[in-house]
C-alpha cells in the first residue's frame, strides 16, 4: 500500500506555504471547466471549499445528509474563531498562534500545516467580514476580540455566541451563490455511503438519496470528504444526532490511513449528564471561562450534602470553595487548555467533591464576575448562553453557580493527509475535522473554526490543483464504469443485509452500549487494562449487532432507522480501532491521558522518544488486525518541552 | 394582472389605499358631526352641498372610488394567495400571540363592504339620483340631506345595523395605521410604538364617532 | 408523567395522511419534547411499527431542523426555543399533545413530520450573499461599522431558518425569514453595495415559491425561535421600495444576476 510521505516543503518555517504557491501546478480556465470535484459535507470546511473551487471555476457537486447544507453542525460552534491579527495590540503574532497551537496540542501536530493555519488565519476574518458576517464590534466600529483557553493574547472573533452560525452561513451564502450561478450542484438529503475507486485513485462516490431510498452513484475526478468527526462514537457528545464516520470510514477501508483515531477532545464545559433518556450533550461555550470561576466544597461533607439537596452552593462560604483550577494552575487559572480543564473536573469529582445529583458535576460561577462588572454586562457577553443552561436545567445561572462536566465534543484524530490535505488514497482529499488535522493531541477553542475555513477557503483550492494539473486529458468519468457498479452493489447488499437481520434490539440501544464501552475506557482517563476490555467488548457488541439489530420498515423511503443503523455499524469497528490507538500510545498527551503515564502532579506524562508520531492506521481487510504506519514528527523549529500553564 | 406584481407592491398599494381611505373617514366624520352641533342643519346642508358639487372634490370622489375597489380588489387577490399558501389547515391553530383583529381582516372587511352598499343606497345614490326635500339658507335653495340622516336615524333596526356596522369598521381600523406604516416600510425603534397608540386612537375615535350620530339623534328624537 | 399525542402521520409525499394517537408514559420532566419523541419511537420499533419520522439533529437550538407544530403553536408553548430546547416539564401529567408537520405549499410534507424547506435555500439563492469570491478582500478593519448596525445585522443574522414564521404565519408568509437575510445585509456597508439587487430578487423568489403574504399580524415574531422583530420586514419593505423608485434600470443579464 502507499508510503507515507507528508510532501512538507522545504525551506524555512515561514517560507513554506509561500514557496508552496508560487511552485504548485495549477490548471487554467478552460481545463478547471471540464475537471469536476466532489465535495461531501457542508460544514465550515465543506461549504467554503465547494464555493471557493466552483468560483476558480471548477464544477462541483456537493451533498449533505441535511434538509439543507446550512444545518451542517459547524453552526452549534460557538464561542469564536482565533486568527493572529494582533489588533489588540497584546503582543499577538502569525508565530504566537502557531506556537500556542503546537503546545496546546502537546506537540503531536506537524509544524509545517500548523503554522500555514496560522498564517492564513487573518484571510479568514477579512474574507469572513466581507460576506457580511456580523462580527462583534466596539463602539469605535472595529472588531473586538476576546480570549480564550491555551493563549495569553486576545486573539478570538466572535459573533455573540453564535460565531459558528455566523461563519457557516457566510460559507453558505457563498455556496448559494455558486448554485445559482451553475457552477455547484447540491444535493442535500444525500448521504455517502462509500468511494469508488477506479486503478486505485477515487473518482467518485455512492450516495443514497435519503427521500427515496435510492442508491447513486456520482462520478468526479477528485473527491473532496468534509464530513466531520466521529464524536457520536460515544452515543453522548456534542455533536449533531446526524453526525458520522460512515463517509471516513468507508474511505479508510478502501485505502485511506486513519490518524491518530485515540485522539479525543472532551470538552470540559458541558451540562452535565441528567438521564439515561438523554439524547445529546449541550456544550456551554468555552468563552464562559473568561468571566466564570470553577469551583467545587473544599469539603467533601459539603459536596455531600449538596448532593442530597441539603445544601445550597450559594450557602457555601468563599474559605471553603476550592477554586481548583486557580490553585493548581496560578498562571492560566480557568483559562487553561480544555483538556487540562476537563481532566481537572474529573480528578475532583472523582476524589468525591463533585456535586449535582450525580456527583459528576463542578460549578461555574459568575457572581464574582456580576458584582465587578454588573449583571448588565455579563448578559450581553454570554445572554444567550444563559438563557440555553436555564431552559435546559431549569436554573437561574445569575444567581446560582452553573453546574458543568466534561462531554466529547471533537475528534483530533480522523483521515491522514498530507500537505496538500490528500489522504493516502490519490485523489482523495480530506479536510476540517475530518482529517487528522493541524491540532495534535489537542484543540484548543476557536481552532476549529480557523481549520475547517482555512482548508476550505485557502488552502485545498491551491493544493488540489496540483493533483488535477495532471488530470486535465483524463475524459469525464462514466458512473457506469464497473467499478462503480460493484461499490453500488456492496452498498445495497450492506443494507439490505441490516434490513434482514430483523432482530429485537434497537439501533439506539446498541449505540448507547457503545457509547458506555467508549466513555468508561476510551474516554479521558485510559488504561491498559481497559482498553483491552473495550476492544473484547466492541467486538462482542458488533457481533450482537449484526445478529439482533432491529430495523423497521423498508430500505426505498424516508427510514431514519436504517440510517442510524448504517451509521451505528461504522462507528462499532471505528470503536475498536480508537481503543487499539489508545492501547498502543503508551504515553499521555493532550487529550490522550494514560494513567499509567502521568507525572507525581497527575499531568500528562508524554514520551517523546518513542511516540513523536502521528499514527497512521492502515485497513487491512475485515477481522484482520491494522497495520500501524508512523509518521515520525520532526520539530525542526519549535522546542518540545512540557506544557505547563501553571 | 394585479397577480403579477410582487406581494411587498401589493401590500403597498393596499397600504396607500387604506391611509386615503383614512383620510376619507376622516372628513366624512367631521362633516356629519356638524349635525350634532347645529340643530338648523344648515352648516351640514352646505357641506354637503359644497362636497356635492366643488369640482375638485367631484374629481377626487372618482378618486375615492378608485381607492375603494383598489383596496377591496388587491385585498382580496392577497387574501385568495395566502389561502393558497396553505391548502391543508391545521388541526390545531391560532394559538400564537398576534394581535386579534389582525387576523380578520378579510372578515371585517367583507362586512363592511356588505353593508357599504345598503349605506350608499341610503343616502349616496338618493342624494346623486334621487329625489330630495330642499331647503331654503340665506336665500337659496339647497338640498335637506340633514333631514334624510335625521329621520333615518329615527328608526331603531336601521340604527342597531349602523352601530354594529361602524364596531366593524373599528375592528378593521385597529389594523389599519400602524400596518400601513409597517408595509411602507415607514418605521423606527422610536416613533413606532406610537404608531400602535395611534391606529388604536384612530380606530375608537372614528368608529366612536361615526356611532355618536345615529345614538344621539335617536335618543334625542 | 403520562401523555396521549395525536401524531400527524404520512406514509410519503404523494400518500394522505391521518392523526394517529399514541400514549406514552413514564416520561421524565426533566427530558426534551424530542427526547420524549425518541421514547416514542423506541417503543414503536420494539413493537414493529414504523417510527414517526421527524427532522432533528443539532438538538442545542442551533441547526433549524426541528420542526413540529405543537398544540397549534411552532416549536411549542415556550417563547423563543426550537422543539429540541423545549422540555417536558412545560406539560403537565395526562396532557393530550397534538403534533403536526409545518403547513404550507412551499413545504410539502414528505413523511410525518418532515417536510421539504428547500423553498428557503432557493430564496438564498437568489440574491442572499454578497458577492465577493475568496481572497482579494480588504483588510478585516478597514471599514469601520457602527456598532448599534453591527449588533442589528446580529439580531438579523441570528435567523435559523427553520420556518416556525411560515408556520405560524395565517397566510403562511416567509416575509419575517427573507426580510431578515435582507436586513442583516441592509445594515453593513458589505452588503449595501448590491442591497437593491438583493431585495428584488429574494422578494420575487419569495413569490415564486408561493409563500403568502405579509398581513402584519406578528406571528412570525411571536414565534421565531429567535426572537427576530418584525422591524425587519418593515425594513426588508422600505428596501423594496426605494430600490424599485430608485434604482436605475437594469438590462437583463447585463451584470450576470449577482
Amino acid at each position: 500500500m502507499a508510503e507515507l510521505n507528508s510532501r512538507i516543503p522545504k525551506g524555512p518555517l515561514a517560507d513554506k506555504w509561500t514557496e508552496y504557491k508560487a511552485h504548485t501546478n495549477l490548471v487554467n480556465p478552460a481545463n478547471k471547466r471540464r475537471l469536476e470535484i466532489i465535495v461531501v459535507g457542508t460544514g465550515l470546511a465543506g461549504a467554503s471549499a465547494a464555493a471557493s473551487l466552483a468560483e476558480l471555476g471548477f464544477k462541483v457537486k456537493n451533498y449533505c445528509y441535511q434538509d439543507s447544507p446550512r444545518r451542517a453542525h459547524s453552526i452549534a460552534a460557538q464561542g469564536g474563531i482565533n486568527a493572529a491579527k494582533n489588533y489588540q495590540n497584546d503582543g499577538d503574532s502569525v508565530y504566537r498562534l502557531f506556537y500556542d497551537t503546537i503546545k496546546g496540542g502537546d506537540y503531536r501536530a506537524r509544524e509545517a500545516n500548523v503554522y500555514r493555519l496560522a498564517e492564513v488565519s487573518n484571510n479568514i476574518i477579512d474574507q469572513c467580514v466581507a460576506q457580511g458576517v456580523p462580527f462583534a464590534r466596539e463602539y469605535g466600529g472595529l472588531l473586538d476580540n476576546r480570549s480564550f483557553g491555551g493563549a495569553q493574547v486576545s486573539r478570538t472573533f466572535y459573533a455573540r455566541g453564535q460565531t459558528g452560525q455566523q461563519l457557516l452561513l457566510g460559507a453558505y451564502s457563498a455556496l448559494s451563490r455558486q448554485i445559482k450561478k451553475g457552477n455547484v450542484e447540491m444535493f442535500t438529503r444525500h448521504e455517502m455511503l462509500d468511494v469508488v475507486l477506479v486503478e486505485g485513485r477515487a473518482r467518485g462516490i455512492v450516495v443514497r438519496n435519503l427521500v427515496t431510498g435510492s442508491i447513486e452513484r456520482h462520478a468526479a475526478h477528485a473527491v473532496v470528504l468534509a464530513t466531520g468527526g466521529y464524536g457520536n462514537v460515544f452515543f453522548l457528545s456534542t455533536n449533531a444526532m446526524g453526525s458520522n464516520a460512515t463517509a471516513v470510514w468507508k474511505a479508510h477501508k478502501r485505502g485511506a490511513f486513519f490518524g491518530n483515531p485515540c485522539f479525543t477532545q472532551i470538552h470540559p464545559t458541558c451540562i452535565p449528564v441528567h438521564g439515561d433518556f438523554q439524547s445529546k450533550l449541550t456544550l456551554m461555550s468555552e468563552s464562559l471561562r473568561n468571566d466564570g470561576r470553577i469551583w467545587v466544597p473544599k469539603k467533601k461533607e459539603d459536596a455531600e450534602k449538596i448532593r442530597h439537596g441539603k445544601l445550597l452552593p450559594t450557602q457555601i462560604a468563599e474559605e471553603d470553595r476550592d477554586y481548583y483550577l486557580e490553585r493548581r494552575y496560578p498562571a492560566f487559572g480557568n483559562l487553561v487548555p480544555r483538556d487540562v480543564a476537563s481532566r481537572a473536573a474529573k480528578e475532583r469529582c472523582d476524589a468525591g467533591f463533585g456535586v449535582g445529583e450525580t456527583g459528576l458535576a463542578v460549578y461555574l460561577d459568575f457572581s464574582d464576575a456580576i458584582n465587578r462588572l454588573g449583571k448588565s454586562t455579563i448578559e450581553a457577553r454570554y445572554g444567550n448562553l444563559f438563557q440555553m443552561y436555564e431552559k435546559i436545567v431549569d436554573e437561574n445561572p445569575y444567581k446560582t453557580p452553573m453546574m458543568i462536566y466534561p462531554a466529547v465534543h471533537y475528534t483530533m484524530g480522523g483521515l491522514w493527509v498530507d500537505y496538500e490535505l490528500m489522504t493516502t488514497v490519490p485523489g482523495l482529499f480530506a479536510i476540517g475535522e475530518a482529517n487528522f488535522s493541524d491540532h495534535g493531541a489537542n484543540r484548543l477553542g476557536a481552532s476549529a473554526l480557523m481549520q475547517g475555513l482555512a482548508d476550505g477557503y485557502f488552502v485545498l483550492p491551491y493544493t488540489i490543483q496540483n493533483y488535477l494539473s495532471d488530470q486535465i486529458r483524463v475524459p469525464k468519468f462514466s458512473s457506469d464504469l464497473p467499478e462503480f457498479v460493484k461499490t453500488e452493489n456492496e452498498a445495497r447488499e450492506r443494507l439490505q443485509k441490516l434490513m434482514n437481520v430483523k432482530g429485537k434490539q434497537t439501533v439506539d440501544s446498541f449505540h448507547k452500549r457503545l457509547g458506555l464501552i467508549m466513555w468508561n475506557n476510551v474516554g479521558m482517563g485510559r488504561n491498559e487494562e481497559g482498553l483491552k476490555k473495550a476492544i473484547t467488548e466492541i467486538a462482542e457488541l458488533r457481533k450482537e449487532f449484526w445478529l439482533d439489530v432491529k430495523i423497521p420498515g423498508e430500505a426505498n423511503e424516508i427510514n431514519p432507522e436504517l440510517e442510524k443503523a448504517g451509521r451505528v455499524a461504522d462507528f462499532l469497528e471505528l470503536g475498536e480501532l480508537m481503543a487499539r490507538d489508545a492501547l498502543n500510545r503508551n504515553e499521555s498527551c493532550g487529550g490522550h491521558f494514560r494513567e499509567e503515564f502521568q507525572t507525581p502532579e497527575g499531568e500528562a506524562l508524554r514520551n517523546d522518544n518513542e511516540y513523536m508520531y502521528a499514527a497512521a492506521w492502515e485497513f487491512t481487510g475485515e477481522n484482520n488486525e491494522p497495520k500501524l504506519n508512523r509518521e515520525v514528527l520532526d520539530y525542526e523549529f519549535v522546542e518540545v518541552k512540557q506544557r505547563n500553564y501553571k | 394582472m394585479a397577480f403579477k406584481y410582487s406581494s411587498v407592491t401589493k401590500k403597498v398599494v393596499m397600504a396607500l389605499a387604506g391611509l386615503f381611505l383614512i383620510t376619507f373617514l376622516i372628513v366624512h366624520l367631521s362633516i356629519n358631526l356638524l349635525l350634532l352641533f347645529d340643530d338648523s342643519r344648515e352648516l351640514f346642508n352646505l357641506a354637503a352641498h359644497f362636497m356635492a358639487t366643488n369640482p375638485v372634490i367631484q374629481v377626487f370622489q372618482i378618486v375615492l372610488f378608485g381607492g375603494f375597489i383598489l383596496h377591496i380588489l388587491v385585498g382580496l387577490i392577497l387574501q385568495i394567495q395566502n389561502w393558497m399558501a396553505r391548502p391543508t389547515r391545521y388541526k390545531v391553530e391560532g394559538y400564537s400571540h398576534t394581535s386579534f383583529f389582525s387576523k380578520f381582516m378579510i372578515h371585517t372587511g367583507g362586512v363592511i363592504l356588505a353593508f357599504l352598499v345598503i349605506h350608499l343606497i341610503n343616502f349616496f345614490f338618493k342624494a346623486k339620483f334621487g329625489e330630495m326635500p330642499e331647503v331654503m339658507i340665506n336665500g337659496e335653495l339647497y338640498e335637506d340631506m340633514g333631514i334624510l340622516v335625521i329621520e333615518k336615524f329615527r328608526e331603531l333596526p336601521v340604527v342597531v345595523m349602523y352601530v354594529v356596522w361602524l364596531l366593524f369598521l373599528g375592528f378593521h381600523l385597529d389594523h389599519a395605521f400602524h400596518s400601513a406604516l409597517q408595509s411602507l416600510g415607514l418605521n423606527h425603534s422610536k416613533y413606532t410604538p406610537a404608531a400602535f397608540g395611534i391606529s388604536r386612537a384612530l380606530a375608537i375615535l372614528i368608529a366612536g364617532g361615526f356611532i355618536l350620530i345615529p345614538v344621539v339623534i335617536f335618543i334625542a328624537q | 408523567m403520562n401523555l396521549t399525542l395525536k401524531i400527524w402521520r404520512q406514509k410519503n409525499a404523494t400518500s394522505k395522511g391521518k392523526f394517529v394517537t399514541y400514549k406514552v408514559s413514564d416520561i421524565s420532566s426533566n427530558s426534551s419534547f424530542l427526547e420524549m419523541m425518541d421514547v416514542l419511537n423506541e417503543s414503536l420499533v420494539l413493537k414493529g411499527d414504523d417510527p414517526v419520522a421527524f427532522d432533528h439533529d443539532c438538538r442545542e437550538g442551533i441547526c433549524g431542523a426541528c420542526s413540529m407544530y405543537i398544540n397549534g403553536r411552532p416549536h411549542g408553548p415556550d417563547k423563543a426555543v426550537t422543539t429540541c430546547q423545549l422540555h417536558m416539564r412545560r406539560f403537565n401529567d395526562g396532557d393530550t399533545i397534538v403534533i403536526e408537520p409545518w403547513r404550507a405549499r412551499p413545504f410539502p410534507v414528505l413523511k410525518d413530520l418532515i417536510v421539504d424547506r428547500s423553498a428557503f435555500d432557493k430564496i438564498i439563492q437568489a440574491g442572499g450573499y454578497v458577492s465577493v469570491n475568496t481572497g482579494g478582500v480588504p483588510d478585516a478593519n478597514a471599514i469601520p461599522i457602527s456598532k448599534v448596525n453591527a449588533d442589528l445585522s446580529m439580531d438579523a443574522a441570528a435567523c435559523i431558518g427553520c420556518g416556525a414564521c411560515v408556520a405560524a404565519c395565517k397566510n403562511a408568509s416567509a416575509m419575517l425569514f427573507v426580510s431578515a437575510k435582507v436586513s442583516q445585509f441592509a445594515l453593513l456597508p458589505q452588503g449595501r453595495t448590491e442591497a437593491a439587487e438583493r431585495v428584488q430578487a429574494m422578494v420575487a423568489e419569495m413569490d415564486n415559491q408561493g409563500f403568502g403574504n405579509c398581513t402584519n399580524t406578528g406571528a412570525c415574531e411571536a414565534e421565531c425561535p429567535k426572537e427576530i422583530s418584525i422591524s425587519n420586514i418593515a425594513r426588508m419593505n422600505r428596501e423594496f421600495l426605494s430600490a424599485r423608485i430608485c434604482a436605475p434600470k437594469v438590462k437583463e443579464g447585463s451584470g450576470g444576476g449577482i
